[in-house]
């Protein structure tokens, strides 16, 4: 018996392949057609729903789904395609990666029969937008510290409380959150969060932006004040949320998106050094590249596992660990490498002004969906240290 | 690649179980433990893995035989089963019957060349050899004006200087003044030097990734069973931190390995995205030697650093073969180049292209 763990050398089927050149040729006309410019990650409008609704005409939203829901019932692996030539491509895909990464796949598991109807194939669709509530103010890593209170009423809860570092929750039009039912017991202090559907744009939440480091907003914090939320739109085991939140936590961590973050400027670097690179270069390009195919070979053995119907918690904390690592560090590698770039590089201010985005986005990578520290220790405890 | 969902691995685990456990292997000084367990090998039929029957091998696939080379790694084995297989299975290239007894391959490494002259005789100087000294024969890849040839010589024709490379294997330097082999015939079109290295370093980091996953066995067992500040040290978030980072370096070995190893398995001709497979796993891999070793000796502080405990059996062995058939840097100088060539808008088509 042995600790190590093992990712199987799976390959992208055949039928993956005809996809990638679907996706790759729509891609190329929305940008033909101005839709984003693939050289900018730090687009000023990142909210592009006509974009999101052609992704979904496509079939592209939901693809693993049931076809009742609006789904294609294709594979884990064909998804994967589909993500990784967006993130490639930079695509505005806020307004319905995380619908599609992890809260459909929560509704499908949790949510009664008529919500799941109703909500499933507007995501389908590409018409709505979903934020995750889980951090708090006081609640961060420790997701089981959460206090925003959902208090039993007539018909439902009321909610009161707030949720902070809320990604999208401006444009979002539901939330799937985690509220205190119940007080934690001695034996268990994970006891007593439940897992809700929260409908957003109603009156009771009051969204308040936070500027980031990055010039940007992407995150917000989110105010209940007496916000009724019907019985019907619990999801999963009352007080028991933390039983539930564990399988997600395999398709939040492994995708593509866990390494690809900051790929633009590896591009951009090779277009720069040109043809022919001096050995500084191209050791160093080498490098990267190994590192990457690495990650990624990892990656979509992951996509298998999931198909195979697994849950490779553990393996997915690898992945995320490795890759968001190194997209971290991806742009200062770049930047030792592009310091002797000829002055006279066609794209040398693209480059730059790509660097200069992503040395400032590095610092979340290892933080947003589960940090380092969260990673290794559920590593360790894979390997039975806890 | 399961542990042993086949049987050639299986055999393979059960003879280095009997007769190549590494704590009775470190305990005899006088490496008595060599000559049966080459025997034992032999009797299988895996120092010939890759070498079909007409060829006087026992014809395994090229998946079996990676599978062998990645238990081969996990026991650390210091004999020449790796190289053995790697010059069967270079002679096969050329439809050469492979000889009994322990083999190896020339040259071994990217930066030496063995030339071919018009009298048929092969000259040049190799470094770095594994096994030399221990090999019957050689298996020889040769440029000739007509091209590149294999050849197949006897080793008592060479002088060979004994070294020993980082781990305390022979690694020893190989010269040829003229040597006449025993067989030689054209290599097949499209076969050179670089596919030799690919398929070595592939095969190295197989054995790294076997060794990286021992390396992390033995540190977990020994973090829950040493106590200090009166609680087993795996209790130590740093400690577990540590190991972490060593299952994740070693997960990335043993994940480059098996899919460069799988790339080759089915692949038609060693083409661009075959490259990047076997260039990636030589590269990844050695870096996983480094960081994943550094962290297994920082786990268990003094006593891995003796030379009575089995951990630099596998720690050095793991850093040695990072030398072999190209080191890491070497091969991303190369694979930069590649890609550089290739130019930036087909990068990712490369990389997404499997």
């Amino acid at each position: 018996m042995t600790a190590a763990l093992r990712f199987d050398p799976i390959r992208l089927p055949e039928k993956c392949e005809q996809l990638r050149k679907e996706v790759r040729a729509f891609l190329a006309e929305e940008i033909a057609a101005g839709t984003f410019d693939p050289h900018k990650p730090n687009r000023e409008d990142t909210d592009a729903p006509e974009f999101s609704r052609r992704v979904g005409a496509k079939g592209w939203l939901g693809m693993t789904w049931p076809k009742k829901y609006g789904g294609q019932e294709r594979s884990f692996l064909e998804r994967y395609v589909v993500t990784e030539e967006m993130r490639v491509a930079n695509a505005p895909t806020r307004r319905f990666f995380v619908a599609d990464r992890q809260s459909g796949p929560v509704l499908i598991k949790y949510a009664p029969e008529n919500i799941k109807m109703d909500i499933l194939p507007r995501i389908c669709r590409g018409e709505i937008c979903f934020a995750i509530g889980m951090s708090e103010p006081n609640s961060g890593s420790d997701l089981f510290a959460a206090k925003t209170r959902a208090t039993k009423t007539d018909g439902g809860y009321l909610i009161n409380g707030t949720k902070i570092w809320t990604s999208s929750a401006h444009i979002a039009d539901y939330m799937i959150a985690i509220f205190r039912t119940s007080q934690p017991t001695k034996e268990n202090r994970r006891h007593g969060l439940t897992q809700f559907l929260v409908k957003m744009k109603q009156p009771g939440i009051q969204v308040n932006p936070i500027g980031q480091i990055t010039g940007q907003h992407e995150f917000n914090e989110v105010v209940f004040t007496d916000f009724f939320v019907p019985e019907d739109h619990v999801l999963g085991e009352v007080d028991g949320a933390w039983k539930q939140a564990t399988s997600e936590l395999a398709y939040e961590r492994s995708g593509p998106e866990r390494f690809l973050e900051t790929y633009y400027v590896l591009t951009e670097l090779v277009r720069a050094v040109g043809p022919n690179p001096d050995t500084r270069s191209a050791e160093g390009i080498g490098r990267l590249v190994a590192q990457l195919h690495t990650m990624r070979r990892m990656s979509v053995s992951v996509a298998g596992m999931l198909q195979a119907g697994k849950e490779p918690v553990v393996e997915a904390s690898i992945v995320k660990d490795i890759g968001t690592v190194w997209e971290q560090q991806l742009p200062h590698r770049v930047r030792d490498l592009a310091a002797f770039v000829e002055e006279t590089a066609t794209n040398r201010e693209t480059l730059e002004r790509q660097l200069d985005f992503a040395i400032k986005t590095a610092p979340k990578l290892t933080i947003q969906g589960g940090t380092t520290e969260v990673l290794r220790g559920i590593i360790a405890r894979g390997l039975g240290l806890r | 690649m399961a542990e042993s969902d086949n049987i050639v691995v299986e055999t393979a685990e059960k003879i280095f179980a009997d007769l190549a456990d590494p704590q009775e292997i470190n305990n005899d000084k006088k490496d008595s433990w060599q000559a049966p367990l080459w025997q034992a090998l032999t009797e299988a039929g895996l120092p010939l893995s890759w070498v079909p029957d007409d060829l006087g091998g026992s014809g395994a696939s090229l998946a079996d035989g990676f599978a062998l080379l990645n238990a081969a790694g996990r026991f650390a084995v210091a004999v020449p089963l790796a190289e053995t297989m790697l010059a069967g299975w270079l002679l096969t290239q050329a439809k050469i019957a492979s000889p009994e007894g322990e083999m190896t391959v020339l040259p071994s490494s990217p930066k030496d060349r063995v030339t071919l002259d018009a009298d048929g005789a092969l000259s040049g100087r190799c470094r770095g050899v594994p096994f030399a000294k221990a090999a019957k024969h050689f298996a020889v890849l040769a440029h000739g004006k007509d091209g590149v040839s294999i050849a197949l010589i006897d080793a008592s024709k060479s002088r060979i200087e004994s070294g020993l490379n980082v781990g305390y294997d022979h690694s020893d330097t190989v010269t040829l003044d003229k040597v006449q082999p025993v067989t030689i015939k054209a290599a097949p079109k499209g076969f050179d030097q670089t596919t030799m290295m690919l398929m070595g370093g592939v095969a190295r980091s197989l054995q790294i990734a076997g060794a990286l996953e021992s390396l992390l066995d033995i540190s977990v067992r020994y973090s829950n069973e040493r106590v200090a500040f009166e609680k087993k040290i795996s209790k130590f978030q740093a400690v577990q931190h540590n190991l972490a980072r060593l299952a994740g370096e070693s997960a990335a070995a043993l994940a480059a390995a098996t899919s460069a190893a799988d790339a080759i398995a089915n692949a038609q001709s060693f083409d661009d995205e075959v490259y990047l497979e076997a260039a990636s796993a030589k590269i990844r891999c050695a870096e996983a030697a480094e960081k994943g070793g550094a962290i297994a000796h920082q786990v268990h502080g003094a006593i891995g650093f003796t030379s009575e405990h089995i951990l630099h059996r596998y720690s050095l062995r793991a850093l040695a073969w990072r030398d072999d058939f190209g080191s890491e840097s070497h091969w991303a100088v190369e694979l930069g180049k590649l890609v550089a060539n290739r130019g930036a808008d087909e990068l990712w088509p490369l990389v997404a292209s499997r």
